[in-house]
């Protein structure tokens, strides 16, 4: 739908080669909470447009807010994660601005005293050195509310004659959002996209782990906004920043912070100053366009909230939370590295695809490690970022994948059938197994077959038959191929391989 | 008496704007002066308010009110919108706002 061109870049090479970049990333997480934020609506994604809402999220004179006891312990559980200090007193405040996304005017946050601040998570990230721990410190997390979405009807697009208007669903308005911020980070060099998308799959595996949201980057339940800017040197104060929005997966992370340190390079060339400004990413070009300025329009006139009281977490409450936490992702990673006997990097991939979880419940049900990795980091992977959407929601579970390995362990399948059944599975076909029946994938196991068709394969290439006689045993493979395709790969090869050289009665080398 | 904070004519102008007021240039000067008398007012709270009196926004001494997380009713579509001035398939109709997408 977007026709936007690329403005002038630099090469990226030559970028990193003479500017240094600096990140901040503003990560927004939806909870998964029954309720809203500050009211008792549902919170259910893809529900009736104006369904979910209630005098108190449509601010409708008179209205109170209350907030959400679950919500308040999420967010310290994802401050505690981060290694924050948690607040022992604060407030929400009101944004103030007049958007309609939100019906009363202000979005209900927290401003100079968020709940959490001054953490820390930690990334790893491959570099020409071999595996990288760049720490990315956390500035602060707070509570805020999500706004209602708005679709925009007729105008420059021109679809409805005369039309130049939105339409508001608040279904959205009011579910809670984390808000969590880094301080800028410097010193990532060329690995800066790299550590970018990094930092966002670490801090979605964490907040997974922590099972406060489902972390859907594609429904918007989690959300990246992306701040880039270029200076000389690292000695040199910061450069002017762009805050890139409508970053929607990992992969348009890693890609909005590479294109955008090109196209300021190019503008820093021209000796033109970067402008401070949110722009917009295009997923479908690759590039990122000019939103609004940031300029005095944006003066939000934070107050306190008068309708909210302060929220105190209790230190014994903040420490009991700290006590429940689930294993730190850093820990859990080092223990299934030890158990799988894999190595930093290896480990990386899984991590990077996103695919702990789902290699960790493969191998539970049985699967060998690296089988299991090979499917979920290799063609898995490769399927899910060509349809841009996460791995885990691909139509297939660690149950489906590891039913496949197990037919491919007891030798009713190779993995060229292994490949097409997990196709079928991805197709919507049913379970492994009932692929396997309507597909008909089943590895020929009768030897009957395979000797006629390795006789055929014999009788069509009497040299190569001649030369596996003379004693030529690498010469078997042209047949063993040859029969593969004959029986449109449903023979297991190296069966295929025995049979014929005990036919030609010959050995092995 | 503490310190009145002064108002200027750019500081009404600027407000009204963020508040989409559309104020005449001619009153500027008029409502400075008496945003001004109404800010010299509310600051004579700082002369009884001394050091050890932390500045307040909430005037209970009350924290953690909490609502358990538990669905209540909502409205239903056709209540949400009935005092909406416009509406088309089931949504507030607004008018555009600039530099949308």
């Amino acid at each position: 739908m977007s026709t936007h061109v690329a403005e002038t870049v630099v090469d990226y090479d030559d970028v990193v080669a003479r500017f240094d970049p600096v990140l901040g990333l503003e990560v927004h997480v939806e909870l998964g909470t029954v309720t809203k934020m500050f009211c008792g609506c549902p919170t259910e994604f893809g529900a009736a447009p104006n369904t979910q809402v209630c005098p108190v999220c449509l601010g409708l004179p008179g209205a109170l807010p209350a907030v959400n006891a679950v919500a308040v312990e999420s967010a310290i559980r994802i401050g505690l994660a981060l290694h924050c200090s948690i607040a022992e007193w604060c407030r929400f405040a009101r944004k103030n601005y007049f958007y309609p996304d939100m019906p009363k005017n202000f979005q209900t946050s927290q401003y100079d005293e968020p709940i959490a601040f001054d953490g820390y998570l930690d990334v790893e990230v491959e570099t020409d050195e071999g595996m990288r721990t760049f720490r990315i410190e956390i500035e602060r997390a707070h509570m805020e509310e999500d706004t209602g979405k708005t679709s925009h009807q007729g105008g420059a697009t021109g679809r409805i004659h005369g039309a130049d208007y939105s339409l508001v669903d608040y279904n959205r308005a009011g579910i809670p959002l984390i808000e969590i911020v880094t301080k800028p980070v410097p010193d990532t060099g060329k690995y800066a996209p790299e550590v970018a998308r990094a930092y966002v799959t670490a801090l979605r595996e964490l907040l997974r782990g922590l099972g406060v949201s489902d972390v859907k980057m594609e429904q918007g339940s989690l959300r990246c906004d992306a701040n880039v800017s270029l200076r000389l040197t690292s000695s040199d104060p910061l450069g002017t920043r762009t805050e890139t929005k409508n970053v929607n997966s990992l992969r348009s992370v890693e890609r909005a912070v590479r294109y955008e340190m090109t196209r300021q390079a190019a503008v820093l060339d021209s000796g033109a100053r970067v402008v401070q400004e949110t722009r917009h990413w295009h997923e479908d070009t690759g590039v990122t366009t000019s939103g609004r300025e940031k300029s005095d329009a944006e003066d939000y006139r934070y107050f306190p909230e008068p309708d909210l009281v302060p929220i105190a977490p209790s230190r014994e409450w903040v420490e009991e939370l700290r006590a429940a936490l689930p294993e730190n992702p850093a820990v859990r990673q080092t223990r299934l590295k030890g158990a799988w006997g894999i190595s930093d990097f290896e480990m990386a991939s899984v991590v990077n695809a996103g695919a702990l979880d789902l290699v960790e419940d493969t191998v539970a049900l049985g699967s060998d490690q690296g089988a299991a990795r090979k499917w979920w980091t290799g063609e898995l992977a490769r399927i899910a970022n060509e349809q841009g959407v996460e791995l885990q929601d691909l139509p297939i579970t660690a149950t489906d994948v590891a039913r496949v390995e197990a037919l491919v362990g007891a030798g009713a399948l190779n993995d060229k059938l292994a490949r097409q059944v997990i196709e079928g599975v991805l197709a919507g076909e049913g379970t492994p197994d009932e692929v396997v029946a309507s597909r008909g994938l089943a590895v020929v196991s009768d030897d009957g077959p395979l000797l006629a068709a390795i006789d055929d394969a014999l009788a069509a290439a009497p040299d190569v038959a001649e030369k596996i006689r003379g004693g030529k045993v690498a010469a078997a493979g042209a047949i063993v191929g040859a029969v593969m395709k004959a029986t449109r790969g449903q023979a297991d090869a190296a069966r295929v391989r025995a049979l014929l050289l005990e036919r030609l009665d010959v050995t092995e080398d | 008496m503490a310190d009145t904070p002064s108002i200027t004519r750019d500081d009404v102008a600027h407000l009204a704007r963020l508040a989409r007021i559309d104020l005449p240039p001619e009153s500027l000067d008029h409502y400075a002066e008496q945003l001004g008398v109404i800010l010299g007012a509310v600051a004579q709270v700082s002369e009884v308010a001394t050091a050890d009196v932390p500045p307040t926004s909430h005037p209970l001494p009350l924290v953690n009110v909490f609502r358990e997380d538990v669905v209540r009713p909502s409205l239903t579509n056709s209540e949400a919108l009935s005092g909406a001035p416009s509406v088309e398939s089931e949504r507030f109709r607004v008018p555009r706002i600039l530099d949308e997408e």
